[in-house]
């Protein structure tokens, strides 16, 4: 492989700071860690065009795209030949390409030894290695996920089937390593082993130290997504893999989204997550208000207590059943615009915010456009939602720098255990 | 914006006249800025043109886009868009805005409407009884929205209708003028428009514009057409009116937004046009071309690696194909966002082509060369008799 993709540590103290550098064709793009991708849906930010994304602060350099999406158009970006970042029309992007979408799980019990199941717009894609390679050279990202058997995620898995997922996973991995050799289209693409083993520290272990022998160019630590894994078996599992890696190559986490599992996930060497969290945020009508702002300084602590004032009277009406009607899913980040609470408040979504609907417009609007079914609801919550994550990702940076992640920490931990939408199952 | 004590500043300045058809290039001076005629207003019916943001809007060029009053009265409510500053601060609307008297939708949005001489009654979407809208509630809710045009109400009667019911409506729209003007507590903010009724029948449209242009309005629209009605009509009621208006105001066309009509009533003497034409079709995945609009979702699209339109030059066109919109169609709504973008920017581009044309005095042959792209030979018959009535035979 040509790559030159590389971690450079800053040698923080605590955690992994730094940047994953040579990335994309040019080699020059960079990602500081930790980091997060720009999560795509066919390769366009939810909502958003051209335009609107570039109105939001700190957008990655790295989009992820999702093959279930791109699969179908596979015969599409065959004939294009140009690749899919100049297609999706991110020519400027450095592509990462992940086998599942993060927010559209698939169904359990469609994986055999030979082949994965992705569910595309048309239904059910069976692919196989030789399939998944193909797909590979007609999208041309810059950097993929090797395809392997993650279908561990329910819960119900067992040790024999744990096994299986890693024996599996390590077939394919054999298999892409060989084709990838002979593909001169995808010499400057990186491809990450896929780590699996679904809750059984042992083969959680084989699985990292056998993908760690193989000339790939990171990993990825796959089968974290859901809820089914109680959470100490998730961060037990984490430590002990990431105890089998490599330093100087990047680790990227799939699934794992909420600010508090986020820290979590870093302090144990996990360098790159995705960013479908602020976009779950926004289908639900809802706006991040969560703080990190972890300066001590009373000077610039100011600015993000509205939000943290916020997250208190989700609490606060609760009690009253006021917000029953809620989405399950929201979190204690976030607050929900669609609330009749916010139909005649004219502050911003979030005090201090400088992102485009903040600076611009009231709860009061976005309340009404949600409520009114407007598209630009969606577009101006994702601009916010987005932006909010983005500013989230380098204040981790920051407080590594200044060995603060323990503040930070517990700044975000506070906040998680403000509102009782916070319930977690299994806890 | 001058004085409050002296004569009221025209709301109208030609620039330009066609030599040989009526129509002109102009200018509104409006409050929030001025607006270069002949104008296409997006609509943007909830405070907020279908997806797009403000900021966007603005650097498509629009200056001047249009409200619902129907819908803004009863979501969020007068009350709450003044506390907001209005429905430029509502919004964050830094431009013109029209807002229309909410009459039309409760015609076409409410089951059981019914017209007495005091107002509309209607039966409210949102649970609850009946509601009467008065021309001077009308006003007072278009106050309260704040938008620097605002229009009368009127008693709207289907363009297919015929009998004396139409002459009801006429002459109750004339009354209903006279109520609106003096409910309208900012004149020398809010420019009221008169709407001329009289279905198709032109002794009617003579006497409502007899009628109405007596009052001192800043502006007139021509209503109750765009309903379904033979172009032949059509053209002929636009014609009649705008000889009889007076030079001096603008003339708003109302509903109407098919390339081919804006071209045709340019030339027939009007100046400003709305429709849901453009951003509506966009959700329905239809793109506007020079030669009519291309069906996106359509599978000859799949691998048509060309933009929408070539040299468009818009921020869809400039990055994306057809392919890759007929790909993200099918599933996510951002395509929609482009496809919207791509459609105002054809119609603002239009309007601003007819403009420039009409300031360099070729504006019939900027009416040639639209059509033969268009139609090739086939011109519909309507457009060759209305174009040969305003002055621009074709041959």
């Amino acid at each position: 492989m040509g790559s030159a993709m590389q971690v450079k540590l800053c040698g923080a103290a605590s955690g992994r700071l730094g940047t994953l550098v040579g990335l994309g064709r040019s080699g020059a793009a960079v990602l500081p860690l930790p980091g997060c991708l720009l999560y795509t849906r066919t390769g366009s930010a939810p909502h958003l065009t051209h335009d609107t994304l570039q109105t939001v602060g700190g957008v990655p350099a790295v989009a992820q795209i999702t093959l279930p999406t791109l699969a179908d158009i596979h015969e599409v970006l065959e004939e294009y030949k140009e690749g899919a970042a100049k297609f999706i029309g991110m020519p400027e992007k450095v592509l990462y390409c992940s086998l599942h979408d993060p927010v559209t799980p698939c169904p359990s019990g469609y994986n055999t030894n030979k082949t994965v199941s992705l569910w595309g717009s048309s239904g059910r894609i069976e692919i196989t290695a030789s399939k998944f390679m193909d797909m590979q050279r007609a999208i041309q990202p810059d950097w993929f996920q090797c395809i392997s058997d993650g279908d561990t995620i329910s819960g119900e898995a067992g040790r024999k089937r744990a096994k299986k997922s890693v024996d599996r996973s390590l077939s394919f991995l054999d298999a892409c390593l060989q084709i990838l050799e002979k593909s001169p289209e995808l010499q400057r693409s990186v491809m990450f082993g896929a780590i699996e083993g679904g809750d059984t520290l042992e083969e959680r272990i084989r699985s990292a130290r056998e993908t760690a022998k193989r000339p790939v160019g990171g990993f990825l630590l796959d089968g974290f997504q859901g809820r089914a894994m109680a959470k100490e078996t998730k961060l037990k599992l984490i430590t002990s893999v990431i105890a089998e890696l490599p330093e100087d190559k990047p680790r990227l986490i799939h699934g794992v989204g909420k600010p508090d599992e986020v820290l979590e996930c870093i302090e144990r060497g996990v360098d790159i997550f995705e960013s479908f969290f602020p976009f779950q945020v926004t289908e639900r009508g809802c706006a991040l208000v969560f703080s990190y702002d972890w300066h001590p300084d009373p000077e610039t602590t100011v600015f993000m207590q509205n939000g943290t004032q916020d997250l208190e009277k989700n609490d606060a009406e609760e009690d009253q059943g006021e917000i029953s009607k809620a989405d399950p899913e929201m979190t204690p980040f976030e607050i929900c615009l669609k609330d009749k609470r916010y139909q005649d408040d004219f502050g911003p979504v979030l005090e201090g915010c400088t992102c485009y609907c903040c600076q611009r417009h009231t709860r009061a609007y976005v309340h009404h456009l949600l409520v009114t079914n407007e598209l630009l609801a969606g577009v101006l919550l994702m601009m916010h939602n987005f932006q909010h994550y983005f500013s989230f990702f380098s204040a981790i940076r920051d407080a590594l720098k200044d060995n603060k992640l323990d503040q930070l920490k517990e700044l975000v931990f506070r906040q998680a255990l403000q509102s009782p939408a916070n319930a977690k199952p299994g806890q | 914006m001058g004085g409050s004590g002296g004569e009221p500043a025209p709301l109208l300045r030609v620039v330009a006249e066609c030599g040989r058809s009526q129509a002109r290039a102009a200018e509104l001076l409006l409050p929030h800025g001025p607006v270069p005629c002949p104008v296409f207003m997006p609509v943007g019916t909830q405070g907020t043109a279908k997806g797009l943001t403000a900021k966007q809007l603005a650097a498509l060029g629009c200056r001047l886009c249009l409200g619902n009053t129907y819908h803004l009265g009863t979501r969020p409510g007068p009350e709450l868009v003044q506390q907001a500053g209005g429905l430029h601060g509502f919004m964050d609307w830094p431009h013109n805005l029209l807002t229309d008297s909410g009459g039309f939708q409760m015609v076409s949005l409410s089951e059981l409407s019914e017209v007495t001489e005091e107002g509309v009654l209607f039966q409210s979407p949102y649970g609850g009884g009946q509601i009467l809208l008065t021309p001077e509630k009308s006003i007072e809710i278009q106050n309260a929205l704040g938008a620097d045009i605002v229009m009368q109400l009127d008693d709207v009667v289907s363009s297919t209708t015929t009998g004396p019911r139409v002459e009801e409506a006429m002459k109750r729209s004339v009354r209903w003028l006279d109520r609106c003007i003096a409910a309208n507590r900012s004149p020398q903010r809010q420019n009221l428009f008169a709407i001329i009724q009289g279905g198709l029948e032109p002794e009617l449209r003579e006497q409502c514009l007899e009628a109405m242009t007596l009052r001192d309005v800043p502006g007139f629209a021509i209503g109750g057409l765009s309903g379904g009605e033979d172009k032949g009509s059509f053209w002929r009621m636009v014609k009649l009116s705008t000889e009889r208006l007076p030079r001096d105001k603008p003339r708003y066309l109302m509903g109407v937004g098919y390339a081919t009509d804006l071209v045709v009533c340019v030339a027939l003497g009007c100046d400003m046009f709305d429709c849901v034409f453009p951003t509506r079709t966009a959700r329905f995945g239809s793109a506007l071309v020079a030669e009519g609009s291309l069906q996106l979702k359509n599978r000859v699209y799949a691998k048509d690696f060309r933009p929408i339109e070539e040299g468009c030059g818009c921020p869809t066109c400039q990055r994306y194909s057809r392919a890759y919109l007929h790909a993200l169609l099918r599933r996510e709504p951002a395509a929609l966002h482009h496809l919207t973008v791509h459609n105002l920017a054809y119609q603002l581009k239009l309007m601003a082509s007819i403009r420039q044309s009409i300031l360099e005095q070729r504006f019939p042959q900027f009416v040639r060369s639209f059509l033969s792209s268009r139609y090739g030979a086939q011109i519909p018959l309507w457009v060759r008799e209305a174009l040969e009535a305003a002055g621009i035979p074709l041959e």
